[in-house]
């Protein structure tokens, strides 16, 4: 019998089984390697040099970057491993603000556990690090002073989400991790995800805490401070408590709430379920009458954003269906604080949720009145955490309490909501009994759930058949999208959720050091399906009585008015339009181009050579100046074309030609007029 | 088998009487004039009556006879101090130093009448004696000009000299005679080794690549060379670009590839030009393309610019560079050879390994192993700068001793005024930034891969700068550690972090404020990053700091237990005296010095005050008597 292939790790055997790193073996043997810079999901850096390894007959290695080969002989743990270890983690703390007690990260940080582990007793080094302005925006916080450069979110934002948000920049002493041209990151093309959050071994990026001014409203006498919890938040804060990632903790959650002071706690579940009512409605309507297919979902406020900044052309495609934050917010602030007897300025709304980007959702223009959004505050699930730790709670100890109704009441369909794959089961659930007429026994669908990046399911509803596809994260997005532009998808409906396996694990969720949480997380939400009583959002009879009393018809003229939402290209870079090429135009009649990525995939710099020649062979450059410009977010529209103040859209060359001409007749007019 | 023939030979074919005019057009030269130089020939030639040619194509339109001149242009020709040079043939002459108005000179006297112009000639400054032509010139008596042998006499922008010569013979046998196995085992036989730094084996390299499966695979021209000082490959690729890619072709050939990228620096931007006018030649030619050398078979070349790193010269960032990603290195494994350039199998060679290539391949791997030594075949150019006579780009076969370098070629150590100083010799840093120095003691050693690298040192990419007992070794520690700290990608911990806590403790020990302590600090710091970097960069970033604190502790101790520079290199550390005795009480050290720190009487010794002192030296500067001590 062949004896199995095993590397020898500090003298004990230990099986390969198909690892892709030594790093991953010595893990597996029970010994835990620090890291900073290695995330199994991302490409392979090797820069912080902390998993540093004696391999027999080769020195010194770094062992995430050594492809494990039977008959390896490695020790962990030798004088110069340990030593280049102990050098490698002191010059990292010499270049790192070391505000410990004050930083969000205190207790939850990598640094400091692994700090700690290696008895960091002094940094001999000089502290080198140099002050740099911290980047406070709607969702994000980032703190330079912090950041010890392992790259982690700059390869998640790029290579899981395809933005590339965040870069590298400089060299020597002097790199550091920035968006585009150093500006902030509510001004480029950062969709607040907050992967980069979740990956981030130290403070340097954080949710932009809102505690504060929850804290103002719940102590005000004058506010009635009303909550929703998303659905993948109670799988996940009990971990900072001790419990295993997974285990729901809603009653404790919901106590701890109303000892804060909140005086009502809801679910996000129940607009989940509105959500499917309207959104499933949607779809039967886009089938049946022709509208643009495949329909996306528009629960994720990050995918929004992504599809506003990145396919404009594809906007038509997504459900105008606000998300449940925003429902919830809608019927809050509008139905039920006028049944409570408040002013629409009394009720404070709070999300708990699992996302820094629904920080950034609540604050859309879209969402408010008369500057005030439906939504006040969001409050990520670690800022919640925060909360509770800061009352002195005894989170184990509390008695589960449940929520108010009737916003509390909820099926499994608006639970299974914070996993990848379960808006599509949930309204799999309803669109089947509404297409068919008839009960759906049994209600999961296997098909959509799992873990691969895109996973496809066909169901055949009144003998058409339908081609559903889930993704999670945003490259696998864009590439779907690519085939979508194609028209080579032949998807009918398509589920996406911005973060590797959907909101359960969100920017904002607790930072877990163990490696299944994900999975756990997962199997939780589904767990919380099983354990309800209704698991069809068409069975919540507190939505249906809603419907009934005040929203009418599902799909009708108000839930249209209150549920649906509307989007608009956005432009990446914030900021002054570019000029990139083209001399001042004095008092000459200017004719701006636009030459972002939309309208160049379009034409516009042919358009704009041919333009430019033009007004070269008539002799022109007296009168007209062609000016090479950026971004004049109509994207879905371009080439835009602006020639004097007169901006034309989806603009030919014949067009723009004859409006220059239009423009320079005008002028000539004006100034015989004038003579 | 045949080696190239030489263009001089080339041109007076069936020309007798033809005079052939060399202006060396290298940056160095072209800096110091040779364009206007080439300009007043043009002029001058024309005045007197030549019939003159300047493009080898056009060599046919003369019969030859007294009054016919080939007014050629060539590459560096390696002693740049004394540019712009001109050589005469077949007369065999140097001139050094010609300026546009000596041209009108040199055609009467000496292309007419026959005669030479002292003036213009080198004059060996030990023995004031001029030098008629390279041969007799010390600074070229000693080398061995092979890889550079053509670039000082061939018109870099002609691709019909280049074939002329027997160019691309030696690609066009690879393509159409060897197969890919028989091309990498004659390049393992020949024992050659990179020059860009590492000294791996070439053939080796293109084998480990030959025989990947993959059908898709790049060969790379390493010409980001970044070292201060170092101009070799900038040489090679001015001097003579068609020897690079009939390289690269023959690398092709043998690993299988048809497509390669030469990366030049940007800073290079004469060397852009003439290697992208060589690759749209050899385009032309049919040499480059979808048919190379008619066989069907597909190899082209594309020059990409520098980002203007130093650390895309390590292969992993370069290739990054060249898929448009920042310039940093990656770990390896996996190395070119398996995944290189967008992950499929890749060569990559330095500039002077692949132009060394054709000759290999013409002259055969056995006559090549008779140069240098039995591990290191083959020669080895240098930037030789520093504190000696000759000053340039030289050539010379493995094995030659540092002393044949200094004081042969170089023609020994110069004082601080430029004089010749027979004992002045202190150290040589060899290979630049990731080098290290060597000292008395090695002045016998042979420079080679090896007997360097038992020492600490390395060949890398070939600086060698000369340096005299007035340099502080602390001081130059500390000037390559800056530079290898602003070069950083800043990407591994131990290169970023640590360079930049390397340097600071070579700052506080120049300027007075190290310990016995600090020295072991560096000492410990110095060895993680040489064992933790990610990449050569990082690797060998300590070399300088290390080597010196082994050749020249001694030094180190007297700035950080003394607090004094011996060499008074270390402004911080000068402790400003007036001698006494000297001192004639002058009192114009009085009035030079800006903050007021002298006092005395007229006519008597004065003296410095050491809490004003701001250690400017004006006052040594000042002083006629030489009695201000200490700075």
């Amino acid at each position: 019998m062949e004896s199995q292939k095993t590397i020898s790790i500090d003298g004990r055997d230990v099986p390969l089984e198909g690892e892709k790193s030594l790093l991953e073996v010595i893990r597996k043997a029970g010994i835990d390697i620090p890291t900073f810079c290695y995330v199994s999901e991302l490409s392979t850096y090797g820069a912080c040099r902390m998993c540093t390894v004696d391999i027999e007959g080769r020195g010194l290695q770094t062992s995430c970057s050594t492809p494990p080969e039977a008959g390896m002989k490695v020790r962990t743990s030798t004088e110069p491993v340990r030593q280049l270890r102990k050098v490698a983690l002191e010059l990292i703390l010499a270049n790192h603000e070391r505000e410990c007690p004050s930083c969000a990260k205190n207790l939850d940080c990598r640094l400091q556990d692994i700090s700690k582990k290696m008895g960091v007793g002094k940094v001999r080094f000089r502290n080198v690090s140099q002050q740099a302005p911290i980047d406070e925006t709607v969702a994000i916080r980032r703190d330079p002073n912090k950041c010890i450069l392992c790259g982690d979110c700059v390869r998640m934002c790029g290579e899981v989400q395809g933005i590339g948000a965040i870069d590298l920049a400089y060299r020597g002493h002097d790199v550091r991790v920035q968006p585009a041209f150093g500006k902030s990151l509510d001004e480029v093309s950062c969709v607040f995800c907050g992967q980069c959050v979740r990956v981030c071994p130290t403070g340097a990026l954080t949710p932009m805490s809102e505690t504060g001014a929850v804290w103002k409203d719940l102590h005000d006498p004058k506010k009635t401070v009303v909550a929703q919890i998303a659905p993948a938040v109670r799988v996940a804060l009990g971990e900072s408590f001790g419990y295993a990632p997974g285990e729901v903790t809603t009653g404790q959650i919901v106590a701890a709430m109303k000892m804060m002071g909140f005086d009502k706690v809801y679910d996000t579940c129940f607009a989940a379920d509105m959500t499917i009512l309207e959104e499933g409605n949607e779809f039967i309507q886009r089938v049946t009458q022709g509208g643009t297919l495949p329909m996306f979902t528009s629960c994720c406020p990050g995918w929004v954003k992504y599809m506003e900044q990145f396919q404009p052309d594809l906007l038509g495609h997504l459900s105008t269906c606000k998300s449940p934050q925003q429902m919830f917010g809608s019927v809050a602030k509008d139905i039920v604080a006028p049944e409570m007897g408040l002013r629409r300025e009394d009720m404070v709304v709070v999300s708990i949720m699992p996302c820094t980007a629904k920080k950034f959702e609540a604050k859309r223009p879209e969402f408010a009145r008369d500057g005030v959004g439906d939504v006040d505050h969001v409050l990520t699930t670690i800022e919640l955490v925060q909360m509770i730790k800061e009352c002195g709670i005894q989170f184990r100890d509390l008695k589960p309490e449940a929520m108010d109704m009737p916003l509390g009441f909820k099926t499994g369909a608006g639970v299974i909501f914070g996993n990848s794959g379960g808006v599509m089961e949930a309204a799999l659930r309803y669109v089947y009994e509404k297409v068919e007429n008839k009960v759906l026994e049994d209600c999961e669908f296997h098909e959509v759930r799992g873990e691969a990046g895109l996973r496809e399911a066909q169901v055949t509803l009144a003998g058409q058949t339908f081609k559903l596809a889930v993704v999670h994260s945003l490259d696998n997005a864009r590439q779907l999208m690519e085939r979508v532009k194609a028209g080579t998808s032949g998807y009918h409906f398509i589920e996406v959720m911005s973060c590797p396996g959907g909101c359960i694990n969100g920017g904002g969720q607790p930072v877990s050091f163990k490696r299944d949480a994900r999975k756990k997380r997962t199997e939780g939400l589904y767990q919380a399906d099983k354990a309800q009583q209704l698991h069809k959002s068409q069975e919540n009879p507190c939505v249906l009585e809603l419907y009934e009393k005040s929203l009418g018809s599902v799909g009708g003229r108000k839930a249209h008015h209150m549920l649906h939402t509307h989007f608009g290209a956005r432009r990446r870079i914030q900021g002054q339009t570019l000029e990139l090429a083209g001399g001042p135009a004095g008092d000459k009649l200017l004719v701006k181009v636009c030459m972002g990525t939309s309208c160049y995939l379009k034409g516009s710099q042919s358009l704009m050579q041919r333009l430019a020649r033009h007004v070269a062979e008539q002799q022109w450059q007296a009168q007209v100046q062609p000016q090479a410009t950026f971004c004049f977010e109509a994207c879905d529209r371009g080439p835009t074309v602006q020639i004097g103040e007169q901006v034309l859209h989806h603009c030919t060359y014949e067009q723009a030609l004859d409006a220059i001409e239009a423009a320079l007749a005008l002028r000539q007019r004006r100034m015989g007029a004038e003579a | 088998m045949q080696t190239l023939r030489s263009p001089m030979e080339v041109a007076f074919e069936g020309r007798e009487g033809l005079r052939k005019i060399v202006i060396c057009t290298g940056t160095g030269c072209i800096a110091n004039g040779a364009l206007e130089v080439k300009e007043a020939f043009q002029r001058e030639l024309a005045a007197a009556g030549f019939a003159t040619v300047e493009h080898f194509t056009q060599l046919g339109q003369l019969k030859g006879g007294d009054d016919s001149a080939y007014l050629s242009k060539s590459g560096c020709q390696g002693f740049c101090q004394m540019g712009p040079l001109v050589s005469i043939q077949p007369e065999d002459i140097l001139y050094t130093k010609v300026k546009a108005s000596d041209v009108k000179a040199i055609v009467e006297r000496t292309l007419k009448a026959g005669e030479l112009i002292p003036e213009l000639l080198y004059a060996n400054p030990v023995n004031k004696t001029r030098c008629r032509s390279q041969h007799e010139i010390p600074f070229y008596k000693s080398q061995t000009r092979f890889v550079l042998k053509q670039c000082g006499d061939l018109d870099p922008e002609s691709l019909q000299e280049y074939l002329a010569i027997g160019g691309y013979q030696a690609a066009k046998r690879c393509w159409t005679e060897l197969t890919a196995e028989d091309v990498c085992k004659e390049m393992l036989d020949s024992g050659l080794r990179g020059r860009g730094g590492g000294g791996f084996p070439t053939g080796r390299k293109w084998e480990l690549t030959r025989v990947q499966p993959e059908p898709k695979k790049y060969v790379i021209c390493n010409g980001d060379e970044g070292d201060p000082g170092a101009f070799m490959d900038r040489s090679v690729m001015e001097g003579n670009p068609h020897s690079v890619i009939e390289g690269m072709m023959i690398a092709a050939r043998g690993i299988g590839a048809d497509e390669g990228y030469v990366y030049v620096r940007a800073e290079y931007p004469l060397a852009v030009k003439r290697v992208r006018q060589a690759c749209a030649d050899a385009r032309e030619a049919g040499l480059l393309g979808d048919d190379a050398f008619g066989t069907g078979r597909r190899f082209d070349v594309q020059v990409m610019e520098g980002a203007g790193a130093f650390v895309c010269g390590e292969e992993t960032a370069l290739m990054g560079s060249i898929e448009g990603e920042r310039g940093m290195p990656s770990p390896k494994p996996p190395f070119p050879a398996q995944s290189g350039l967008w992950a499929k199998p890749t060569v990559i060679n330095n500039v002077e390994t692949l132009a060394t290539v054709p000759l290999i391949m013409a002259m055969g791997a056995k006559v090549f192993r008779g140069m240098g030594t039995g591990t290191s075949p083959g020669t080895k150019t240098f930037a030789l700068s520093g504190h000696v006579l000759n000053t340039g780009l030289i050539e010379v076969p493995f094995g030659l001793t540092l002393r044949d370098v200094v004081h042969g070629i170089g023609g020994g150590v110069t004082n601080r005024q430029g004089k010749l100083d027979a004992k002045g010799f202190k150290a040589v840093q060899i290979g630049g930034p990731s080098g290290g120095c060597l000292t008395q003691e090695h002045l016998d050693l042979p420079l080679d891969f090896d007997s360097l690298r038992s020492i600490g040192a390395m060949v890398g990419s070939g600086g060698l700068v000369v340096m005299n007992h007035g340099t502080c070794m602390v001081a130059i520690a500390r000037y390559f550690m800056k530079f290898t700290q602003q070069e950083s990608c800043g990407k591994c911990v131990l290169c970023r972090e640590g360079t930049k806590q390397m340097l600071l403790l070579l700052e506080d020990i120049v300027e007075g404020r190290g310990s016995l302590e600090t020295l072991d600090m560096l000492q410990e710091l110095g060895t993680a990053v040489q064992r933790g970097s990610l990449c050569g960069l990082g690797k060998t970033a300590p070399n300088p700091v290390l080597s010196t604190l082994r050749q020249f502790r001694a030094e180190y101790l007297a700035h950080v237990v003394e607090k004094r520079c011996p060499t008074g290199e270390c402004k911080a550390l000068a402790k400003p005296e007036i001698a006494a005795e000297r001192c004639k009480g002058c009192g114009l050290c009085m009035k030079k010095c800006p903050v007021g720190a002298i006092s005395g009487e007229l006519r008597k010794p004065h003296s410095i005050d050491d809490a004003l002192c701001i250690k400017c030296g004006a006052c040594a500067q000042a002083c006629r008597f030489e009695a201000v001590v200490g700075v």
